[in-house]
């Protein structure tokens, strides 16, 4: 339930923080930090505009697509505490759960029979799929290293040691934050400010998604921000008392939040064609990670 | 006793009837024959999934020896779930099939087929006995044939069938020599002879026993790489056909699997990693070559083998686990197996039925001319995709909770840390991934470009939704989809005892602390996901209110500016997975011819990709081409002259008839050389 809370909390103002980091890298001061939200109370505002060409698929689509998102984030547990949905595995019903929500934005966009949407959908089918053994792979080592097969079970017995571990903790930090920027389609990926329909991935899916469907989509990339970024805060959190943990959890999700602007600011977008291998290349870095945990293991030597 | 010989003379007594009653009711008494056979050996299986452990022995002839008939759990198990694929088979079919209904005789010849294919399925369940075991198989190989080539005018349905008769005959081949074997060490033709055998000889020879079985059943299960009849014979026949051949005839090579791993003693570790190995790379290879096809129904069939490789790594897991001795491995392996046979059943047939509504209604099977069908039909596009979410594997539907168990297995496996385990689990662990994000690839695209959007073709007769009669078995089928979704707990525990047989292999003794964690587990699927369709209609309501009293315009698909006609500039199926195909190319083969647009006012351009498989190149047609060129060698014997045809029988007889003569004074020869 806490984690819920937090992580709710986190979304008002994660984006602001990214777009206040983006603006302060560039010599400008940038909106509130509040101005995202704001921006999407008045999108839930408005009417909307369909497509002649879209069919009811295109009307439940967004809304799965949160509710998928949401029932992610009751997974996640926090600290101690455990999400509201806990047992053993439930991290493959997380990636499962985000998995079906993508199926619908995929097919949602199919749906208008664009010819530009339908490019945004085959690339995001593409590189979520390609991300996916990143995550796999990383939460298998993990339940190799603590015996546990649940998120709750996994992060409370989860004791830094040794050198190693800290290491792997590191690359769990990375591999984690680049899912979270390939789910989210942001840089290095994808470009969310492009101009150019041709060199999007998910913007480009949501073109004719206006009014509350857009707010809800829009929303769903601000709380999955905050889940990923609560996926992160769950490494070191450990057995703090509930306060420090929860001031640990803040600091992560800004440290995060700024390091996605810092990110933004001062990296280009790869070129598409060489997507693949980026997004291939942190399943390499999961398996580190494991040879990591075999090696702490004492399996290597 | 009196209960089999009464069906045996129900079974008879109709394939004498059928063929000489109308048109119209041929189907109707071969669907209340078939709802009636299941009710007959559903009755014996239901109580035998429970524990009840049933068997009968026929005292049979001189050459069978004694026919033990025994209905354990895991026959039950099987029975149940072939006599429900049967019977919405048959609901189905009644339906589809009134397009036929000219085709009189071939109609009979249809119907009788469907119930030998019954008759023949649960036999093969239920005898124990090798020679007549390998006699229902036969009845069940040559009736599936008689039902792909219904439609035998067709050039390629015949070409698919007789590849499918010689496939199937080539594991015939196989199990026969595993038989033979068998009797020839032991002198008995029941079952119970495999497992004496097994554990009179030291693993290795089992191991070579069990693989002889392995490859008999594989090539009916297609796994890779005996699987190349399989995307031939599912387009050719009839949907329902596809749906009823998808979802348990491949399934009964599944079966004879689990019954050899039940009966022979062996090595389990290794054979274990094996099965695992061969799962992995059936289950991606099958996906990656889904994507790529532009016939739905050859789509779906390469996505059987994709499933057939999950089923295969549940399998391995519990082998593993028999081997580790492991009660939890053995649980979630097998369990997960048992439950993705029975979920695949279900998915694979409603899709199959939804591509034969698409079908009948466009008469067309290429996905790149389909298009925009959500408007024109809403009920099977529904059907449709819930099948495609299901096959998918994604909560809340059936499909998830099998491969949640094979997960499960996977990860709780790791706790043995050999490292050979650790990374054959591992690169398990990659193979499951691969294949559900490719999975979800190729299901959007098939999905997206057959019903969404705008039409790709124009179709002489606007494509119309199917009859309510067609329909309704879907809908029965897609309750029971999300049933196992919604209710997963009762499903796994239904597998209680066809689970017992395995973990009596391993002496298991203490209790099964394990299987209550992981029904708790199972209760815990089932909560999250009525909870996640508790929210998503929520969210759906909210948003319903929210919006209620917003203006809504309706208007084009933004175009970018451009304001013209977009149809035909649509995302196409091809273009979809054009990123995937670039990747995939390597691996895979795929013949292309292209001619681009060029010039100031280019004139017409195109574009054409043929996927082929790679290993069918390899491993069938290679050698096929290579025994034809040598047995080209010997065309000039066969030159039409009546007379030389003659000149070769008398050189047979006479062959034949100095042979003894020769061997007598052979031995004379040898005898005089001994006495020197």
């Amino acid at each position: 339930m806490i984690s819920l809370v937090l992580i709710l909390l986190t979304s008002l103002f994660f984006m602001g923080v990214v777009i206040r980091t983006k603006s302060i890298a560039s010599g400008r001061k940038g909106p509130g930090l509040f101005q995202p939200m704001k921006d999407l109370f008045r999108l839930w505002k408005k009417g909307s505009v369909y497509s002649n060409t879209t069919s009811f698929i295109f009307q439940i689509a967004p809304s799965i697509y949160f509710a998928s998102i949401i029932m992610a984030i009751l997974v996640i547990p926090f600290g101690e505490y455990k999400g509201i949905i806990s047992f053993d595995g439930d991290f493959v019903f997380f990636a499962y759960v985000l998995a079906l929500g993508k199926f619908f934005s995929i097919i949602g966009a199919l749906d208008t029979g664009s010819s530009f949407e339908g490019m945004g959908a085959s690339r995001e089918a593409l590189y979520s799929m390609l991300a996916e053994p990143a995550f796999f792979i990383l939460m298998g080592s993990f339940a190799l290293y603590t015996g546990h097969t649940s998120f709750h079970e996994i992060f409370t017995s989860l004791h830094f040691g040794s050198y190693i571990s800290y290491g792997l903790g590191a690359l769990a930090t990375f591999v984690l934050v680049m899912i979270a920027m390939i789910e989210n389609s942001r840089m290095p990926v994808d470009d969310p400010k492009t101009h150019l329909e041709l060199t999007m991935v998910h913007e480009v899916m949501i073109l004719d998604n206006s009014g509350f469907d857009l707010g809800l989509i829009l929303y769903g990339t601000n709380l999955k921000f905050a889940m990923y970024g609560a996926l992160i805060a769950n490494f070191f959190t450990g057995s703090f008392p509930i306060l420090i943990s929860i001031l640990i959890f803040f600091g992560v999700q800004i440290i995060f939040a700024i390091t996605v602007g810092v990110l933004e600011s001062f990296s280009a977008r790869f070129r598409m064609g060489n997507n693949p291998q980026f997004i291939f290349t942190l399943t390499s870095i999961s398996i580190l990670i494991f040879f990591g945990v075999l090696l702490i293991m004492g399996k290597f030597i | 006793m009196a209960y089999i010989q009464t069906y045996i003379a129900i079974l008879i007594i109709s394939l004498l009837v059928i063929p000489f009653l109308k048109v119209k009711w041929k189907g109707i008494s071969t669907l209340s024959l078939v709802i009636f056979n299941a009710i007959l050996s559903g009755y014996h299986a239901f109580p035998a999934l429970l524990g009840e452990k049933l068997e009968f022995i026929f005292p049979g002839s001189i050459v069978t020896g004694a026919v033990p008939i025994r209905i354990d759990a895991l026959s039950a198990w099987f029975i149940l779930l072939i006599n429900f694929t049967l019977i919405t088979g048959a609901l189905y079919g009644l339906h589809y099939m009134k397009t036929y209904r000219k085709q009189t005789a071939n109609i009979s010849l249809h119907c009788l087929a469907y119930l030998l294919i019954q008759s023949s399925l649960i036999a093969i369940c239920v005898i124990q006995n090798s020679l007549v075991f390998l006699f229902a198989w036969e009845i069940m190989t040559l009736s599936s044939f008689v039902l792909i080539i219904f439609e035998y005018y067709k050039q390629d349905t015949l070409k698919a069938g007789i590849n499918f008769l010689i496939q199937s005959h080539a594991g015939v081949l196989f199990l026969t020599l595993g038989f033979i074997w068998v009797y020839y060490r032991t002198g008995s033709y029941d079952f119970d002879a495999i497992s004496q055998f097994s554990s009179s000889f030291p693993p290795i020879v089992s191991l070579g026993l069990f693989f002889s079985f392995f490859i008999g059943f594989a090539i009916k299960a297609g796994f890779v790489p005996f699987h190349t009849w399989l995307p031939y014979a599912h387009p050719a026949s009839p949907s329902h056909i596809s749906g009823i051949m998808s979802g348990v005839i491949i399934k009964i090579g599944i079966f004879g699997i689990l019954r050899m791993l039940q009966l022979i003693q062996t090595d389990y570790i290794l054979l274990g990693y094996i099965i695992l190995v061969f799962s992995v790379i059936s289950g991606v290879y099958g996906v990656m070559l889904a994507i790529l096809q532009h016939n739905l129904k050859k789509l779906l069939a390469y996505h059987s083998i994709e499933n057939i490789g999950i089923i295969g790594i549940g399998i391995g897991l519990g082998t593993l686990g028999i081997g580790q001795q492991n009660i939890t491995l053995i649980l979630l392996g097998f369990g997960g197996a048992l439950l993705h046979v029975l979920n695949h059943s279900l998915f694979k047939s409603l899709l199959f039925y939804a591509a034969g509504n698409v079908y009948q209604a466009t008469h067309t099977m290429n996905i790149e001319h389909l298009g925009g069908l959500v408007k024109r039909m809403p009920q099977s596009a529904i059907l449709f995709l819930i099948a495609a979410l299901a096959i998918c594997g994604l909560p809340p539907f059936n499909g998830f909770v099998s491969e949640f168990l094979i997960y499960s297995g996977l990860f709780d496996g790791m706790e043995n840390k050999a490292m050979l385990n650790i990374v054959v689990l591992l690169f398990s662990v990659f193979g499951m991934v691969l294949i559900g994000g490719l999975a979800i690839l190729c299901f959007t695209k098939a999905f997206g470009s057959i019903f969404l959007g705008n039409p790709r073709h124009h179709f002489q007769e606007t494509p119309i939704e199917s009859s309510t009669g067609k329909l309704l078995p879907m809908y029965m089928i897609s309750a029971f989809i999300l049933a196992i979704g919604l209710f997963p707990k009762f499903f796994f525990s239904l597998l209680t005892e066809p689970l017992k047989l395995y973990s009596d292999k391993m002496n298991f003794t203490g209790n099964f602390a394990q299987s209550v964690q992981i029904s708790g587990t199972m209760q815990a699927i089932g909560f999250s996901a009525a909870g996640f369709i508790v929210l998503g209609l929520l969210i759906f309501i909210i948003r319903k209110a929210v919006t209620a009293q917003k203006p809504k315009l309706i208007s084009a698909t933004w175009g970018c500016g451009y304001t013209g006609e977009t149809k035909k500039m649509q995302y196409t199926a091809s273009s979809f997975i054009r990123s995937y195909r670039k990747l995939a190319e390597p691996v895979l083969s795929v013949r292309k011819k292209k001619i681009e647009i060029d010039g100031i006012f280019p004139v017409s351009g195109w574009h054409e990709t043929h996927p082929y498989d790679k290993i069918e190149k390899w491993f069938i047609d290679l050698p096929w081409r290579r025994l034809k060129f040598f047995f080209g060698k010997f065309r000039f014997l066969q030159n039409g002259n009546v007379q030389f045809y003659v000149l070769y029988g008398t050189i047979f007889i006479t062959l034949i008839l100095i042979f003894p003569v020769l061997y007598e004074a052979f031995k004379k020869i040898i005898y005089f050389l001994n006495q020197i």
